[in-house]
């Protein structure tokens, strides 16, 4: 029984939190960071950090971490349900507006509200980032990889993996 | 298997023009999906726009931007919401879900592997100093996002989109206010807003 309680929970948390993910995965982060950690105490902060990481490291959407806060909550099944939980209803509704989408394209309306949701969007994961380098970046060093991952990424279209690699090397080097 | 040729009745007639070509079956479908899953890093959206448009040529660049639109418009993953809309433009609501199943279950399968990995050897120092490194790393990755995000909207004329995204950053990412009341008040605000900035 106790189970089906924690299942239903990931199931209907990350349903609703699938309808306020505006610009993605990454930017309802800071509502699983909330759920996960603050709210629930299904981990440590360190542990939803490595988490995030590890999902970073992982080929595939973003929103995979959801996968690994699944598990971590409830094994395997969790797992399952937390992804289907944080892809599926969008998904559903995207077929059925896919059907609508050319009436109201150009729609005034439209064009407003996807208009008025990049700022929110850059808010989300301004908030995200903010998250992240709270827990990891504790010192000058691990701020400047920050500071030189985002500088490479912006000027570059080099592979996040070797980003990843190297930061990951020079972390376990102990030189964070 | 039964190739899954869009029936002219179907989704494709939103087009003007057919897509140039289309999987030859469910099985293409999926694994196209899949590979570009698989390649990619830190985002797949380059991916799916070099498979379908370059490589396999299922759309047009103006289309598949059509289309994507349309993901991002809709709250959720976005590249998920995607694999929904493409697949179901192919083939109706059966593309929609090979589509959906060719995108997740790889990585599901690759992530739940290495979920027990990290289980077991999670607290491992070694590991952990490695995994402190990357989330610095992610950190960065996200920032570069929100600056090229930023460019629009700090051109002149000045609008309101600036003080709404602290807004959002401040009310989501330090007080940690719930994202629905957050969204509830702040999203029909910039809504209305850029109604208005668009009207003038």
């Amino acid at each position: 029984m106790k189970d089906d309680g924690i299942l239903l929970t990931l199931a209907a948390q990350f349903a609703l939190m699938s309808f306020f993910a505006i610009g993605g995965a990454t930017a309802a982060m800071p509502e699983m960071y909330r759920l996960a950690v603050e709210v629930k105490g299904w981990m440590s902060e360190r542990q939803f950090a490595d988490m995030f990481a590890v999902a970073q490291l992982t080929p595939g959407p973003n929103v995979i971490i959801v996968t690994l806060i699944g598990y971590h909550v409830a094994g395997i099944l969790g797992a399952l349900v937390a992804t289907a939980a944080m892809c599926g209803p969008t998904c559903v509704l995207a077929f059925y507006i896919g059907h609508v989408w050319e009436r109201f394209r150009e729609a005034r309306w439209r064009i407003a509200i996807q208009a008025g949701l990049v700022p929110l969007s850059i808010g989300l994961l301004a908030a995200s980032a903010w998250i992240l380098i709270r827990t990891a970046d504790r010192s000058a060093a691990a701020l400047a990889v920050t500071g030189v991952t985002a500088a490479i990424a912006y000027f570059t279209r080099l592979n996040p993996l070797w980003l990843f690699g190297l930061a990951g090397l020079i972390g376990a080097m102990g030189w964070l | 298997m039964p190739p899954i040729a869009a029936d002219s009745s179907d989704a494709s007639t939103q087009f003007e023009t057919r897509p140039p070509l289309l999987p030859s079956g469910p099985f293409e479908l999926f694994l196209t999906f899949a590979k570009m899953s698989l390649s990619g890093f830190g985002g797949v959206l380059p991916w799916a726009r070099r498979m379908i448009v370059e490589d396999r040529r299922w759309m047009s660049a103006e289309e598949f931007n059509e289309a994507f639109a349309l993901a991002q418009f809709l709250p959720g993953p976005n590249i998920v919401n995607f694999s929904a809309v493409f697949g179901s433009r192919i083939a109706g609501p059966l593309g929609a879900v090979v589509a959906f199943l060719g995108l997740l279950a790889p990585p599901t399968a690759v992530v739940i592997v290495l979920a027990i990995l990290y289980a077991r050897y999670g607290e491992i120092d070694l590991l952990q100093r490695a995994l402190e490194g990357v989330t610095c790393a992610a950190a960065g990755l996200i920032v570069a996002v929100i600056a090229k995000m930023s460019a629009p909207i700090f051109r002149k004329p000045f609008g309101p989109a600036p003080l709404v995204a602290l807004a959002a950053f401040i009310a989501v990412g330090v007080l940690r206010w719930p994202l629905p009341y957050v969204l509830g008040i702040l999203a029909p605000l910039s809504a209305a807003l850029s109604y208005w900035r668009l009207r003038a």
